[in-house]
């Protein structure tokens, strides 16, 4: 439905007298099935929204091909156009707008006609759960329910994919379950969907297929389930004072049954490990031997975000 | 014609927008009807016009003209705005034309500037002011032709700078010597020789003088067709550019 091929976009910007390039996505390789929803993963900055942008034609890439839902980008912007639909993450509505006259707008802008326009725009109100609000103005609306507004825009004319852009941030929980409830209908209705997310549990939860991205590139493709499995084995937290932290990660590296160690930002430790119900009696004797004071110890399955820290070597809960 | 369905829907967006808002109307039509009434009493000694009517047929051109300057320079606000909104980007992504993007923005300005014209010429009218109609016509489509300008020029800029702060003193900038060196509120008949020079390579200057013309019932001053053929030159080439900004990435 979406390939793309070494997809590349710098930016320039000026600060002060200097000119500095941006390197904002160097050469972004996806493939995204039909029907399913994708999910790019990324902490702020990565180049998610930039990627976004050139694949709704927004901005032209500097090199690199893509083929959407069997339109060129670069030979055919218009053809992309009328397939896709896109929902910005700061918002597309007007204040003094009410929902059914930005919907009726959207749908004529489309080159839908009068009653046609009408028509959808009442049942896309119908379909979000938006009628009652359907002839106030924006500004009245609460986050959740402007956000709505937004994704029933960006599919007014049915297209066959949709990108939506951090559909969730700033939602309260409830709106953001709602929102996921949404998204999935718009799958269920034969429509791929494409969003951007720095939520983990989002991409865990929501999405049939992520890819991973950082500081512009892809550096993780697959399903959440494969992802995780692809970091073999359990995952260990090691509860630990920011003075001990040290000298326990110098003794338990040597270790042979840790595959990896990394340092957590506020003292701890978290390790990798083939199997954690043999390898936490052992963590402890050694700990216990050098007389180093364990706060706690914790064994889980490694989650997106441990996949996150093998690709980047960072967590993307501390970027 | 789908150019022009896609104008047309742009212009009725803008127009109800325009509409709800009260506040925008009053101080629209408020201020200009202030001038006429509280700065002109002041033109017919200043002036040494022999009659009141006389003072109007030379200070209510320059009022209009000064209202389609300004008027269309500081619409780009309103397009940052939008731009922030996510609005521009929203509009972006349909196939909609991107002219019409442009012009159903600038027709709205446009059609804005004729309503307030009207007003102060109605105005004007009960104060004794008198002009044939055929001409007031040409006169009203050099004003719309100067607002169009202004109000793409002002559209596109914002695009490029995309920010409040910069626009602001940009368009100051702009605006100053334009003013002070067209003779718009004033007539340059008594500047020194040098002022003069400088207003000739101004085109509102030409523009001025060309509805003053039409004002004074003089058709065959050369004024009103050089400074109707110099504006819409202008007015074509800030649409096109202004409509290629539309056309380019913006955010
Ligand atoms: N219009 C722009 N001008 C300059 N730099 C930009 C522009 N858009 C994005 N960037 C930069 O490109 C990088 C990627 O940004 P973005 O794609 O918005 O990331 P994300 O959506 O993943 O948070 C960032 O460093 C950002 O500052
Ligand atoms: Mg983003």
């Amino acid at each position: 439905m979406i390939e793309t091929r070494g997809l590349r976009k710098s930016f320039r910007s000026r600060a002060g007298k200097e000119t500095k390039t941006v390197d904002a996505v160097r050469g972004v390789n996806l493939e995204v099935a039909e029907g399913e929803i994708f999910g790019f993963l990324g902490p702020n900055g990565a180049g998610k929204t930039t990627t976004l942008r050139m694949l709704a034609t927004l901005i032209e890439p500097d090199g690199g091909e893509a083929t959407i839902a069997g339109a060129d980008l670069r030979k055919d912007p218009a053809g992309v156009r009328r397939r896709i639909g896109y929902v910005p993450q700061g918002g597309s509505t007007w204040d003094d707008s009410t929902a059914r006259e930005e919907l009726v707008l959207q749908a004529r802008l489309y080159g839908i006609g009068k009653a046609d326009a009408e028509r959808r725009a009442t049942r896309a109100l119908d379909a979000f759960q938006l009628t009652e609000y359907a002839d106030r103005k924006c500004k009245t609306y609460s986050g959740g329910q402007r956000r709505r507004v937004e994704i029933a825009l960006g599919i007014i004319h049915e297209p066959k994919i949709v990108f939506l852009d951090e559909p969730t941030t700033g939602l309260d929980p409830q709106s953001r379950a709602h929102m996921w409830d949404e998204i999935r209908r718009l799958r269920a209705e034969g429509m791929t969907v494409f969003i951007t997310t720095h939520y983990l549990d989002e991409a865990d939860a929501l999405c049939d297929r992520i890819a991973i991205m950082d500081n512009g590139e892809v550096v993780a493709e697959g399903t959440p389930a494969d992802l995780k499995r692809e970091i073999s084995g359990d995952v260990v937290l090691v509860g630990l004072d920011l003075s001990a932290t040290p000298q326990a990660a110098e003794l338990l590296d040597t270790e042979e049954y840790v595959n990896k160690l990394e340092t957590a930002d506020g003292g701890g430790l978290r390790l990798f490990v083939d199997d954690g119900a043999t390898a936490i009696p052992q963590i402890l004797r050694r700990l216990d031997h050098a007389g180093l004071d364990l706060r706690s110890i914790e064994l889980h399955r490694p989650s997106l975000d441990d996949v996150f820290l093998t690709k980047t070597g960072r967590s993307l809960r501390e970027s | 014609m789908k150019f022009a369905h896609d104008t047309w829907l742009i212009f009725r967006r803008q127009t109800q927008l325009l509409l709800r808002n009260p506040v925008w109307i009053f101080v629209g039509v408020f201020q200009p009807v202030m001038y006429l009434l509280l700065f002109a009493p002041l033109l017919k000694p200043a002036l040494n016009a022999p009659t009141q009517a006389a003072a109007y047929k030379i200070f209510v051109p320059g009022l209009l003209v000064l209202l389609a300057i300004f008027g269309g320079l500081f619409q780009g606000f309103g397009l940052i705005a939008e731009l922030r909104a996510g609005i521009i980007e929203r509009s972006r992504v349909t196939p909609v034309s991107r002219l019409a993007l442009l012009l159903g923005r600038s027709l709205r300005d446009v059609v804005s500037l004729l309503v307030q014209a009207v007003i102060i010429t109605l105005l004007a009218l009960l104060f004794d002011l008198r002009i044939f109609i055929g001409y007031l016509l040409l006169a009203y489509l050099m004003l719309a032709l100067i607002a169009l300008m202004t109000s793409a020029v002002s559209y596109g800029v914002a695009l490029k700078v995309k920010s409040e702060d910069a626009l602001a003193p940009l368009m100051n900038t702009v605006a100053q010597p334009v003013l002070l060196l067209s003779g718009i509120l004033l007539p340059l008949t008594f500047a020194p020789g040098w002022l003069q020079g400088v207003a000739k390579w101004n085109p509102f200057s030409w523009a001025v003088d060309g509805v003053r013309a039409l004002f004074a019932g003089d058709l065959s001053n050369a004024k009103v067709w050089q400074g109707l053929g110099i504006i819409a030159v202008l007015a074509v080439a800030g649409v096109v550019w202004a409509a290629r900004q539309f056309a380019r990435s913006v955010r």
